[in-house]
């Protein structure tokens, strides 16, 4: 029998990630671009997708859109889902033990309760930017760093600093404000992070955490953050190498669910 | 008239209150607004003025009635207010003001002094405890205040005859609504949720004699259909509003029905009918005490959870797999009754969402993510 190809796409509000499955089981080939919903970034990550695997579309047996931006691959995609469903999906396949799923995403995080390798409860931030990776992107721009060295950086930490945890403006002041006191500005990236956590943390014990606890998102590449989370939440938290692409991961094994049918 | 057609009457009634308070004032009638939540309208009607309710708007954005209102104020209310502002509806003769929630109460002086001269602005304190002889004549003088007032509005004087005729058009209505929400639960194919809630929220624009004749007609049609095989997910809907059509059309695109609600501008407004063999005003005196169930209202018995029981009954009842929550912000009973609804929910099994809104949502992404994945866990269970 010739082999199956799928595709998912996971158009972010700051990243567009593709991932190719080979029969459900293989991770073929996959792409990432910098920008997410309504730039040319899903585009240009389909193209690279394709042309990292070898591909044309034509040799993809089903394709599934998830993300913020999923409704406008409508025309390229043959189905789309929520990125919810599909970040339950990419983790329970990386992680078979994982009951609860921590994904802090560019302006929204998740909390996702599985059992058995399906979502059976979940719960969204509010309206409100504070622990999301735009929270940290916020926060890096005032600080003058890069926000992939952010982890780095605040592991350099010597002495407590409390930032707020209640809103991105007033935090964004508040970092300001420790600045221009001369505050380390190590301290205060490690201060963000305690603030990232304990917002995520709220939220998850809204809906429990049962252990396997598995971080997915962009925000999960900041052991910062992590480390964290860690702390407050008091267990063991497992991330992928694969974390930016957990979604299209999720998405590309539903399709394959859907060619398969 | 096919039903696509009655139901477009119905689309377009909720969507043009503007139109339609033009329209009355010309036809020289005198029209009232009444606010939220539980204002006897019977004595609007039966003072031969139109009542037209006043919950806000999803089109508007609050810019004027800032200058009265404090900012942890829920926009139903300032939107209410911002429309009496900005000239879409301050041709009305008069406006009551019940003050149920802590957001009413003070905004019913905001109303009053943000009007001045311009209309009538008519105070309704409900009673806190309403069951006993004293509550009930305490609900009697509020209520004949209004009437006063009314009166002075309207230029003639309301007879017991002229209330008595008002609560038997207004009992009417009710059960017409109550079995319009029943045929849309059978019939979610036909009746989508859009729909439903523009049938629901016409009621709130029209004189209810007129409505009724409209709802049985599309009632009588619905009965008369087929029943629907639905594939997609049921759910209830609660909450104090749920008229956002972006809201409404995501439940749609992912296939959920809404088959019952408890929702305050829907299904709590009408579920209780007001006593016919009783003196008028004790009848709907009466009717205010027998309200139950109710986020807004006190429970003598709260520390039971009745309320959260009786939604998560309303659930199982209504054989729906869920229940959205849908929270307005800055809604301090909602808010503080939360946790109650959850752990009823819990308890019985219930999944359900809780989804932050305002009415100046114009981002919905994430609430069509929410639902979505509301959907799905439905669909998996």
């Amino acid at each position: 029998m010739a082999d199956l190809y799928t595709l998912g796409i996971d158009v972010g509000s700051t990243a567009s990630k593709c991932l190719i499955l080979k029969n459900g089981q293989e991770i073929a080939a996959k792409s990432l671009v910098d920008v997410g919903a309504g730039t040319s970034g899903p585009k240009r990550a389909i193209d690279a997708v394709l042309a990292n695997a070898g591909m044309e579309a034509g040799d993809l047996a089903y394709t599934l859109a998830t993300g913020y931006g999923r409704m406008s691959l409508m025309g390229l995609a043959d189905r789309q889902m929520s990125e919810l469903s599909c970040h339950a999906k990419g983790a329970a396949f990386l992680f078979p033990g994982v009951h609860t799923v921590i994904d802090i995403g560019g302006q929204d995080v998740k909390v996702l309760h599985i059992d058995d390798g399906v979502m059976v409860n979940f719960q969204m931030n509010d309206k409100c930017a504070a622990g999301t990776g735009r929270f940290l992107d916020v926060m890096a721009r005032v600080l003058e760093v890069k926000v992939e060295e952010m982890g780095r950086l605040g592991a350099l930490s010597t002495k407590q600093v409390a930032i707020s945890s209640t809103c991105t403006v007033f935090a964004e002041s508040e970092v300001i404000s420790q600045l221009a006191q001369g505050t380390d500005r190590n301290d205060i990236i490690a201060g963000i992070h305690r603030s990232v956590a304990s917002r995520v943390v709220g939220l998850a014990h809204r809906i429990g955490v049962q252990q396997q606890v598995v971080m997915t998102g962009g925000v999960a590449q900041n052991t910062g953050v992590v480390e964290a989370l860690k702390d407050q939440l008091g267990c063991e938290i497992f991330t992928s190498p694969l974390t930016q692409y957990n979604g299209a991961l999720g998405a590309a094994l539903f399709a394959y669910q859907c060619a398969t049918k | 008239m096919s039903i696509e057609n009655r139901l477009q009457e119905f689309a377009k009634t909720a969507a043009s209150p503007r139109q339609l308070l033009d329209n009355y004032k010309k036809a020289g009638k005198k029209v009232i607004g009444v606010l939220p939540y539980y204002a006897p309208e019977e004595l609007v009607y039966a003072a031969g003025m139109i009542p037209m309710g006043m919950w806000g708007s999803n089109k508007k954005t609050i810019s004027r009635a800032k200058e009265y209102c404090a900012t942890f104020y829920c926009t139903i209310a300032q939107l209410a207010l911002e429309m009496l502002l900005d000239g879409t509806m301050d041709q009305l003769d008069g406006i009551i003001t019940p003050t149920i929630c802590d957001t009413l109460r003070p905004m019913s002086q905001n109303f009053r002094v943000a009007m001045g001269d311009k209309m009538s602005v008519i105070f309704l304190a409900h009673p806190q405890n309403r069951f006993d002889s004293f509550g009930l004549q305490f609900c009697v003088d509020q209520y004949t205040n209004v009437k006063k007032e009314l009166e002075k509005v309207a230029g003639k004087e309301i007879t017991d005859d002229d209330i008595r005729e008002a609560i038997r058009v207004y009992n009417e209505s009710r059960a017409a609504r109550r079995a319009f929400v029943k045929l849309a639960a059978e019939h979610p194919d036909v009746i989508t949720a859009t729909s439903r809630s523009n049938v629901l929220k016409a009621a709130w624009f029209m004189p209810k004699n007129v409505y009724t004749v409209m709802l049985k007609a599309l009632n009588e049609e619905l009965a008369a259909l087929p029943a629907c095989d639905w594939k997609g997910t049921k759910i209830v809907t609660s909450g104090i509003i749920c008229d956002n059509p972006h809201l409404l059309a995501a439940l749609e695109e992912n296939q959920i029905a809404i088959v019952a609600d408890d929702v305050a501008h829907e299904s709590r407004a009408f579920r209780t009918d007001v006593p016919e063999d009783d003196d008028p005003m004790m009848a709907l005196a009466k009717q205010f005490a027998a309200i139950d169930y109710d986020v807004l209202l006190y429970d003598p018995a709260s520390a039971k959870n009745r309320r959260g029981e009786f939604v998560a009954n309303l659930v199982k009842e209504s054989r729906a797999q869920g229940l959205v929550l849908f929270m307005q912000q800055f809604c301090d009973p909602e808010e503080m009754e939360y946790p109650y609804l959850k752990k009823a929910l819990d308890n019985a099994g219930i999944p359900h969402i809780k989804l932050g809104i305002d009415q100046q949502m114009r981002d919905f992404g994430q609430a069509q993510t929410a639902l979505q994945a509301f959907a799905d866990v439905l669909a998996m269970q």
